[in-house]
């Protein structure tokens, strides 16, 4: 636990190990806790503010494993003043962390479950720890399914690691673009498509869905239409946030705030809110 | 005189109050309290009685706020001014830390402020209860707030019961005044009559006791009692304004679509003045600065406003951009979503955004609008 | 395969379920397995629009194709899907090319006789529109979201 319960405000520096560009925007950056000795513990959907000296702070989710805390990761999307500079300083340079905040996804409570990870976009990144844990405790799931749709096939994240999760024969991996480009083999349509044919049992599923607020309405509604209760089915929220500790009231999503009663909230819980045009 | 205990009353001579001023500034307490500045009441330091707004009451309505002088000489005669306690409990502009960088970074050098000791004298009841509403959003969590328990952590109130109500006032309707029932070290209600000027002393707390001890009073009469208390009465009979609360809460849960809304859009600037003076909205925002060679970096805190563009700002656009999403937020949040985030109401009936709001907008009154629509819905109308 | 299997095959086939006996045979009788290889055209746009496939297995991609952009593909089935409902639907014409990316094996049913005995029976026109219906709802809704592009961050450098 990084941020002092007395000073919560105050960012620690973790140095940046590396740098890897996943697409044109995108990059994961991989970090030093300063007291490497203890690592950097975290729960799978929970989130850092990442502070770029003398620039800003942003909320940014946790894509690594929380089976190996030495090293802290982080998918950063370079769209704004502080994340074009925090991808742009590279190997070496010094980051402010505060964390780790916020719920995080339900992977204990789904033991004995199928276990359904439906994402867009940067949606894999708070994701991916999910996946790490369920794969490294694998034989308290029942079947685990990946859903994974991008814009093109040049915007999918972890290229790599994504034909691995593929390979493995007790996880079923679908990707698909919205756009294909020359050379594209896989399946092109929204990552909705993939929801009627996967292999999984509805009545006993957890879902853990997480991308652009639309894709994840769209999402919500296949899987109601699979037989997915609301109950056993958990998104990741974002908004605007300044402290990420409950006091500066920008992350309110109805009653909720989702710096600390979420990002991850089980959807029945915030349905209503869901639904209602900017609340 | 024995030390009076909580509960007990006593009674100070209006001159005799000049020694609580002198005692809390004995202890080294800053004292602040009502001035007249700038043809307002504007809290800030107060040295003697002289300080205060002596003879001077204020003429509140939607919009409206003026200024009076009084036939009497009433120390506490108006209802409230645009501030109080958030002022200097939440301040508008506070650094969080200070860093340096260099080769391994950064390494903070300062974190926020320290306690410091501040007395107040002349907190409404309902601005009590405004504190004690902040106590619980700052104090009560998971974390708590380091500037606001620095400045909340040794503080000495005067609470002043209300002589007269304020035109925009609904204390009573939120149960929050208008006298002063728990959050005070002592709490004072003014008498002028014809050949005196008194105040009856209530003890809040052990402290209060042991200041009020430094300080030369009687203990209050059967009479002495019964006037303040009449006083009182009558205040809560005067309320401006009022507002239905029973189910409120549910009631804006299921009116997220009411065209109410719509219509309120139509008026609100989105200026955020309701926001700057009322006494429990405390949302912020974060500034990171640094010097020109980048070798020190600051962060500070200011105050915001749910009413900005930049408040719900995220990917490229505003989760509330329309006029109607905002002040449905902010509605909401002080009325309903507040009780499921802190337990209180968010609302304290002072009454203070309905005069302040250039163009008079009331929240009582939208409150009754929705409230009415569903009823009308219901006869078929 | 023997006709059995092909009214077993239609019968459990999401697309049929619930539809009455005598018009399931029907189906089977208006039914054949076809077999495409990877790269063949299984429809081209601007043919007649005479039969529509149950994918039974492999992957069908949806093409257009455009002077600057060459083939695209806008869409992928696969197996279980329906493929096609241009033929339910007058000018009788499909609007893409269709191409086995893979190897892909399929149920053809014969449109245009469906059609014309939907004509005479309205009974079995309608279930057969409703269906279509559903088709169509499920790919309008998709390509709507595909259409939001969701995931654009609005500042893209030029592809």
């Amino acid at each position: 636990m990084i941020a002092s319960l007395s000073d919560p405000m105050a960012p620690s520096p973790f140095r940046v190990q590396r740098v890897r560009k996943e697409t044109y925007d995108t990059f994961t950056l991989e970090l030093d806790p300063p007291h490497s000795r203890d690592g950097f513990s975290f729960a799978p959907g929970q989130f850092n503010m990442v502070y770029v000296s003398g620039v800003g702070e942003v909320p940014i989710s946790i894509s690594g494993d929380p089976g190996t805390p030495e090293t802290l990761v982080h998918t950063v999307r370079s769209v704004g003043t502080v994340t074009q500079k925090m991808c742009a300083r590279g190997r070496g340079s010094v980051l402010g962390v505060r964390g780790p905040f916020g719920s995080s996804w339900p992977v204990e409570e789904a033991a004995g479950s199928d276990v359904v990870i439906v994402c867009g976009g940067i949606g894999l990144a708070p994701l991916r720890p999910a996946l790490y844990y369920v794969m490294a405790n694998r034989e308290k799931y029942g079947r685990v399914v990946l859903l994974y749709g991008a814009r093109t096939p040049e915007d999918l994240l972890y290229k790599t690691e994504l034909p691995k999760w593929r390979g493995h024969f007790d996880l079923q991996v679908e990707v698909t673009v919205d756009a294909a480009t020359n050379g594209w083999r896989g399946s092109v349509g929204v990552v909705t498509t993939l929801i009627p044919p996967a292999r999984f049992d509805p009545e006993s599923t957890v879902a853990m869905v997480c991308g652009p607020e639309v894709m994840m309405r769209f999402t919500l509604l296949e899987l109601e239409r699979r037989g997915v209760p609301a109950e056993n089915t958990f998104v990741s929220m974002e908004r605007n946030m300044k402290c990420a500790v409950g006091f500066c009231g920008h992350c309110q999503f109805g009653p909720t705030f989702i710096c600390r009663d979420g990002p991850v909230f089980r959807y029945d819980q915030i349905q209503p809110y869901f639904a209602t045009r900017e609340i | 005189m024995r030390k009076l205990s909580q509960g007990e009353l006593a009674v100070l001579e209006r001159d005799q109050l000049q020694w609580l001023v002198q005692a809390l500034g004995n202890r080294d307490y800053r004292v602040v309290g009502p001035t007249v500045r700038d043809r307002a009441i504007v809290y800030d330091d107060v040295a003697s009685l002289a300080d205060l707004p002596v003879g001077w009451t204020d003429e509140q309505d939607g919009g409206t706020y003026r200024l009076r002088k009084r036939a009497d000489e009433a120390l506490f005669g108006y209802a409230n001014g645009p501030t109080a306690g958030k002022k200097f409990l939440h301040p508008s502009v506070a650094r969080l830390w200070r860093a340096k960088t260099g080769g391994n970074g950064f390494q903070i050098e300062e974190g926020p402020e320290g306690s410091s000791k501040l007395a107040f004298i002349g907190v409404r009841p309902c601005d009590l209860q405004a504190i004690a509403v902040q106590d619980k959003v700052f104090l009560d969590g998971k974390y708590s707030d380091p500037i606001y328990k620095a400045r909340r952590g040794d503080n000495f109130i005067v609470a002043v019961n209300c002589g007269q109500a304020g035109g925009t006032c609904f204390c009573v309707s939120m149960e929050t005044g208008p006298k002063a029932t728990s959050g005070f070290d002592l709490a004072l209600t003014e008498v002028l009559e014809a050949e005196r000027h008194y105040f009856v002393v209530e003890v809040g707390t052990k402290l209060g006791g042991e200041v009020l001890d430094q300080v030369p009073h009687k203990a209050a009469s059967a009479e002495e009692k019964g006037v303040a208390e009449s006083i009182v009465a009558k205040t809560a009979r005067q309320m401006g304004r009022t507002m239905d609360t029973k189910g409120i809460k549910e009631l804006l849960y299921r009116n997220y679509e009411n065209p109410r809304w719509e219509d309120v859009a139509k008026r609100c600037l989105t200026c955020g003045n309701c926001t700057l003076v009322c006494p429990t909205c405390f949302c912020t925002t974060v500034e990171d600065v640094t010097d020109l060679a980048g070798e020190h970096v600051e962060r500070w805190r200011k105050l915001d406003s749910c009413f900005t563009m930049d408040f719900s700002y995220i990917h490229g656009g505003s989760v509330r951009s329309s006029t109607r999403a905002r002040y449905r937020q902010w509605m909401t949040h002080k009325l309903a979503t507040w009780i499921d985030q802190f337990g209180p109401s968010g609302c304290v009936g002072c009454g203070r955004c309905i005069t302040w709001c250039p163009v008079a907008i009331d929240i009582t009154e939208e409150a009754s609008a929705i409230r009415q629509s569903e009823k009308s819905k219901q006869k078929g109308a | 395969m023997a006709a059995e299997s092909l009214e077993r095959i239609l019968g459990e086939h999401p697309f049929f379920g619930g539809m009455q006996e005598p018009y399931l045979q029907l189906f089977v009788d208006c039914a054949s397995n076809v077999r495409f290889n990877a790269g063949d055209m299984i429809f081209r746009e601007g043919e007649e629009a005479n039969t529509f496939y149950l994918i039974r297995h492999g992957r069908v991609g949806l093409e257009t194709s455009a002077p600057e952009r060459g083939s695209v593909i806008i869409a992928t089935l696969s197996e279980g899907e329906v493929l096609g409902w241009s033929w339910m639907v007058p000018p009788y014409r499909w609007r893409f090319d269709a191409r086995a990316m893979e190897v892909v094996r399929a149920i053809a049913l014969d449109g245009r006789c469906l059609r014309g005995r939907s004509e005479e029976d309205h009974d079995l026109g309608y279930e057969l529109m409703k269906r279509c219906a559903q088709v169509m709802e499920q790919r309008l809704q998709a390509a709507r979201l595909q259409l939001l592009d969701v995931y654009g961050s609005g500042v893209r450098s030029k592809r």
